[in-house]
């Protein structure tokens, strides 16, 4: 008899189930019955903030070389697993070749940001040749705790394209997987909580998108959205307007994210701040001294 | 010899090189159009009351009409520009500013009640400035951005406050063309008057119809503006409150959107810090601009072991701060804007001895006449206290003290704001350490209220997103094909 | 290199010496420079610059004839004006003492004489205290030092607060000036420590130059020292003078040292008492827009006397 797997949250680094004991069933895109997932609640989402705030000092305090290595690891362990996770997907209707596809650009993807770790920030910072005896610079800082919601249409991939930039950037995220499709998803938790990625720092719910979306873009300690464009555009409206209360960045994701051209260096920096430093410079000599 | 008083004589700028029209119509298509209302408004000055000018009421009829000469303006004429002409213009817009520096200046104190020494040694220079640097981007955009492929947006509505009406004006538009956009830019109703000379500016630099659109009147003709719905892009700077409503109209548009919005930024006085250049800090923080500053460096955190040194500095230094008519070139504290915003800092004076602070104001005599509040500071203060967490955008300065640097970076951002911080120590890895932690957009380390068009500026958190400045301050105005 | 031990007393003084940021000095007097001295206020400024002026004269060709000339000069600055105060003192020497104090007679201005081995401060300390000594001895109504900058620059601290100290003792009454040479210290940081260090050692006036190296008194530096004649005030209730010397030769600068003067130490430091300026071309320059202020023209320096 096999065993069968169960689809639990992950917060924290944890697998807790649903505080509110709900869950749904999943089924595959022919309809037949794949697993229960955890519907999870509004009080899962404040959890899930919570974790996400506390963990966000030290994941943003990291050396970005440090957050590279981790998310590189990812793609290391995604590697050694890709044939349980083509399996899942092939379980839940998607064809060998398209599953095989999705998996692969996920690798890839966690390799591309690994790469941007320690790299985008020479290239949007400045130095700023302000006309007075200042020293002035601009660096990126990550915004904090991210909401996300996942890109509906694909399993994996979008989920992988929205989350990778936002964390290597220092943030750390609350993510509302694809509510039809959310088996892969908790499976990737599985990798993160064995590839070095401090628990806290990728927070994942399953569940109803409707329930759920205006809690989280709501949550006065979530500073930044990621939307991934779903098919109930005033949803998404929704969330837009509930953001506003406390000034959420706000990004639109339209991406067909198998496409290679979604991913880039903006899906970082959208999750950046730019913080501009003054010092004064003292004047030695009159500024005569060299040479 | 014995000492003797020595108080300086009054020096005051001459207005006669302000030359104001009774009436102003609006700046539509190259055109002076009056306004469909019919109607307009007196502009005064703050500092004895007295009506400068009137002005034209914009209402939706208008600015729809403005749009349509910025859409044409950019169909036809600035979007086939190349990117080197368009530079030359806002060259040839910035010497223009240059050469009437004093009129503006002059004008910018009789119309917004700040002191002549500040806007002509501060506001006038970094105008011409920021559209003397943007007219060189014009034709970098490529290079500012390499592989992205950079284009203007289209029509872009800005909307600029009172505090600083020249200066957010090249803050807005200077970027806007620089991109290669038109605008429609509505100026704050107690101050448009520096906007209407800069059109005239436009006309002289002949600046092709359209590209430059002004829209004077009221918050309804800016929510009129906001609610246009052929503009690609809206700039806004100005109280939160009012940003909210504006993001919130922008929702489900295309409208790309900036928003500079208010601020309570702590300005933080270690123990080993270069004392009497943070004194100075301090004042600057604070009293700039009568403090009507949205960076204004409200709330003060002195390290308990120096605060009651630094606050008897603070003290003795205010009594060389010259409160008054700001026309006098040896005013520091010129005039409060407007009636309203003077009771609104009179309220929070109020409240803040409700709320049990110790207040210190020095001694000095106001004018009679006109909207003046003494320079204000408020020790004793709790973090709890609504006078330390509220924008009151007026002089007055609440005064806290800490015991660590953990405590002083909790409070320090334990606001809905995050416009910027001031860091005073002479331990250079503090500083780095601290301006990490400090949430804010713009820190100021042994300096404070410093400007340049160089240097990108905006807030985290509730006071806005987006940069003015610098090459950052370009992307608000692009679009990316990448 | 070893250097005897600091006292308790000076290493608690250093300890307090805030450190000074220059672009921020820089900033403070910038402003105080945008300042506008007009009308009734320049005339009262210029009256008060006059008066606080040490005429003085310190070359290896002064002659007891220069001297004479110049006291002379002191007491009466243009006699075509009416009004005018006469200088503060007159700064020569140790071996001009004698002649300028006669010179003087009783017109009460002050003679200042430098000692301590001017302006190189480079000799024993016998030599400096029998410097001091002859000049007291034959009349000084007070002594502009020189610190030993060597050793302040190598750190021996205690070294040139004791020779202050002691230069002090012997003084007595007659006040001490004590001059730093500030142009050829480094930091601002420097000029703060050394103030501190020679207003504890017993310095009635702090003195920025000999006038002998370049920069002298410049506004950052004289800010500095003022801040730390405020700190002292702040905290003990005396009130040192201060002494900018040389490079302050217009009626402009001087104003505007006047006026830093007024914001950063407060009116009861503008009197010759606690404020002078060592110079000697500036009194004609204070003159001459004296002269303009009251009739209007600009003036010529053909029509004032150049001793």
């Amino acid at each position: 008899m096999e065993i069968l797997k169960t689809y639990k949250l992950y917060i924290g680094g944890q697998f807790p189930r649903t505080e509110s004991g709900r869950s749904y069933l999943v089924s595959s895109l022919a309809g037949e019955p794949l697993a229960n997932a955890c519907l999870a609640s509004r009080k899962d989402i404040r959890n899930a903030v919570q974790v996400a705030r506390k963990a966000h000092g030290a994941w943003a305090a990291k050396t970005a070389l440090n957050r590279s290595q981790i998310i590189y690891r990812i793609a290391e362990m995604l590697e050694a697993r890709k044939g349980q996770f083509i399996d899942e997907l092939s379980e839940a209707g998607f064809g060998m070749e398209e599953a095989n596809a999705e998996i692969l650009s996920c690798i890839d993807r966690c390799v591309y940001y690994a790469g941007w770790a320690d790299k985008f920030q020479a290239l949007i910072s400045s130095v700023n040749p302000v006309a007075s005896s200042h020293f002035n610079f601009s660096t990126p800082e990550p915004m904090g705790v991210v909401g996300v919601l996942a890109c509906q249409n694909t399993p994996l991939i979008g989920f992988i394209s929205q989350i990778l930039p936002i964390i290597i950037g220092g943030n750390t995220v609350v993510v509302l997987a694809n509510s039809k499709m959310p088996l892969s998803a908790i499976s990737f938790c599985e990798v993160l909580a064995t590839s070095d990625v401090p628990g806290g720092v990728v927070n994942v719910l399953t569940g109803s998108i409707d329930e759920l979306l205006p809690t989280l873009a709501s949550h006065m300690d979530v500073n930044a959205l990621s939307l991934a464009t779903v098919s109930n555009m005033p949803k998404v409206f929704e969330a837009q307007e509930l953001a506003i209360e406390n000034l959420k960045r706000t990004q639109l994701l339209v991406h067909d994210f198998k496409n290679q051209d979604a991913q880039g260096m903006e899906f970082i920096t959208d999750f950046q701040e730019i913080k501009t430093t003054w010092h004064p410079i003292e004047q030695i000599a009159g500024g005569a001294g060299a040479y | 010899m014995s000492t003797a008083n020595w108080d300086l004589d009054p020096s005051m700028e001459s207005t006669a090189i302000v030359q104001l029209q009774p009436k102003y119509d609006l700046f539509i298509g190259g055109c002076w159009q009056k306004p469909k209302s019919g109607k307009y408004f007196a502009t005064y000055n703050p500092a004895d009351e007295s009506v400068l000018s009137e002005i034209a009421y914009g209402n939706q009829d208008d600015v729809n009409l403005a749009v349509e000469a910025a859409r044409k303006a950019y169909n036809e004429v600035w979007s086939k520009m190349s990117g080197a002409e368009r530079g030359k213009y806002l060259f040839r817009i910035a010497r223009i500013m240059q050469e009437k520096s004093r009129e503006l200046a002059v004008l910018e104190t009789l119309d917004g009640g700040k002191p002549i020494r500040e806007s002509r040694d501060i506001d006038i220079p970094l105008a011409c400035n920021h559209f003397f640097y943007y007219a060189g981007w014009a034709d970098k955009l490529a290079e500012a951005f390499p592989g992205q492929k950079p284009t203007a947006l289209g029509v872009a509505g800005q909307i600029t406050p009172w505090n600083f009406p020249l200066l957010m004006l090249a803050w807005k538009i200077a970027p806007a063309l620089a991109c290669g956009n038109t605008v429609v830019l509505k100026p704050a109703e107690t101050t448009s008057l520096t906007a209407l000379k800069f059109a005239e500016i436009c006309e002289q630099a002949q600046l092709p119809a359209g590209v430059v659109n002004i829209v004077t009147g009221h918050g309804d003709t800016g929510a009129a503006l906001v609610a246009n719905q052929d503009l690609d892009k809206i700039a806004f700077t100005g109280s939160t409150a009012v940003g909210k409503l504006i993001h919130k109209a922008c929702i489900g548009t295309s409208k790309k959107l900036t928003l500079e919005l208010g601020g309570k930024s702590a300005n933080i006085i270690l123990e080993d810090a270069p004392i009497d250049q943070a004194v100075e800090g301090i004042i600057n923080a604070i009293f700039f601009n009568q403090g009507h500053v949205c960076c204004a460096g409200s709330r003060l955190f002195v390290q308990e072991s120096i605060a009651s040194k630094v606050i008897e500095k603070l003290k003795f230094r205010l009594q060389s701060i010259y409160v008054g008519n700001p026309l006098d070139k040896n005013t520091d504290i010129g005039a409060v804007n407007s009636k309203k915003q003077l009771e609104t800092i009179e309220k929070y004076i109020a409240l803040g001895l409700e709320e049990g602070a110790e207040i210190f104001q020095p001694t000095c005599n106001l004018p009679s006449k006109g909207y003046y509040c003494k320079p204000t500071l408020f020790t004793d203060v709790a973090q709890s206290a609504r006078i330390a967490q509220e924008e009151i955008f007026g002089p007055v300065l609440t005064i806290q003290t800490f015991r660590t640097l953990e405590e002083v970076v909790q409070k320090a951002n334990n606001s809905p704001y995050g416009l910027a911080a001031g860091v005073w120590t002479v331990n250079g890895a503090r500083i780095f350490g601290l301006s990490q932690q400090l949430k804010a957009g713009v820190v100021w380390a042994n300096t404070y209220n410093k400007f340049d068009p160089t240097s990108p500026f905006g807030g985290y958190k509730e006071s806005g997103f987006g940069r003015e400045g610098g090459r950052h301050g370009l992307s608000a105005y692009l679009q990316f094909k990448n | 290199m070893n250097h005897p031990s600091i006292s308790t007393e000076l290493s608690s003084l250093l300890l307090s010496s805030p450190s000074i940021d220059q672009i921020g000095a820089l900033e403070r007097i910038a402003r105080i420079q945008s300042r506008s001295i007009k009308g009734a206020a320049k005339l009262q400024g210029l009256r008060m610059a006059l008066s606080m002026i040490d005429l003085t004269t310190l070359e290896g060709k002064d002659t007891t004839g220069k001297v004479r000339q110049m006291c002379y000069k002191a007491q009466h600055l243009h006699d075509q004006a009416d009004g005018l105060p006469t200088v503060a003192a007159v700064c020569v020497y140790p071996s001009f003492v004698a002649e300028a104090k006669k010179a003087l007679g009783t017109s009460g201005i002050k003679v200042a004489s430098v000692s301590t081995a001017f302006p190189s401060g480079q000799a024993s300390f016998e030599i400096k205290r029998l410097d001091t000594q002859f000049a007291i001895d034959n009349g000084a109504d007070e002594i502009d030092m020189v610190i030993s900058r060597g050793r302040f620059l190598s750190g021996d601290y205690q070294f040139v607060y004791d020779e202050i100290a002691a230069i002090k003792a012997i003084c007595g009454p007659v006040r001490l000036k004590v001059i730093f040479e500030t142009g050829e210290l480094d930091t601002l940081d420097q000029v703060r420590r050394v103030s501190d260090l020679a207003i504890g050692a017993g310095a009635d006036f702090i003195k920025t130059s000999t006038g002998k190296i370049q920069p002298a008194a410049t506004f950052p530096v004289v800010l500095t020292m003022l801040g730390a004649i405020k700190d002292h005030f702040d905290k003990t209730g005396q009130m040192v003078g201060m002494k900018p010397a040389g490079g302050i030769s217009s009626s402009k600068l001087a104003l505007q040292h006047l006026l830093m003067v007024k914001e950063v130490l407060g009116e009861a430091w503008l009197t010759n008492e606690y404020y002078r300026f060592g110079a000697s071309s500036l009194a004609n320059d204070l003159l001459m827009q004296y002269q303009k202020q009251l009739t209007g023209r600009y003036q010529s320096a053909t029509y004032f006397s150049i001793d």
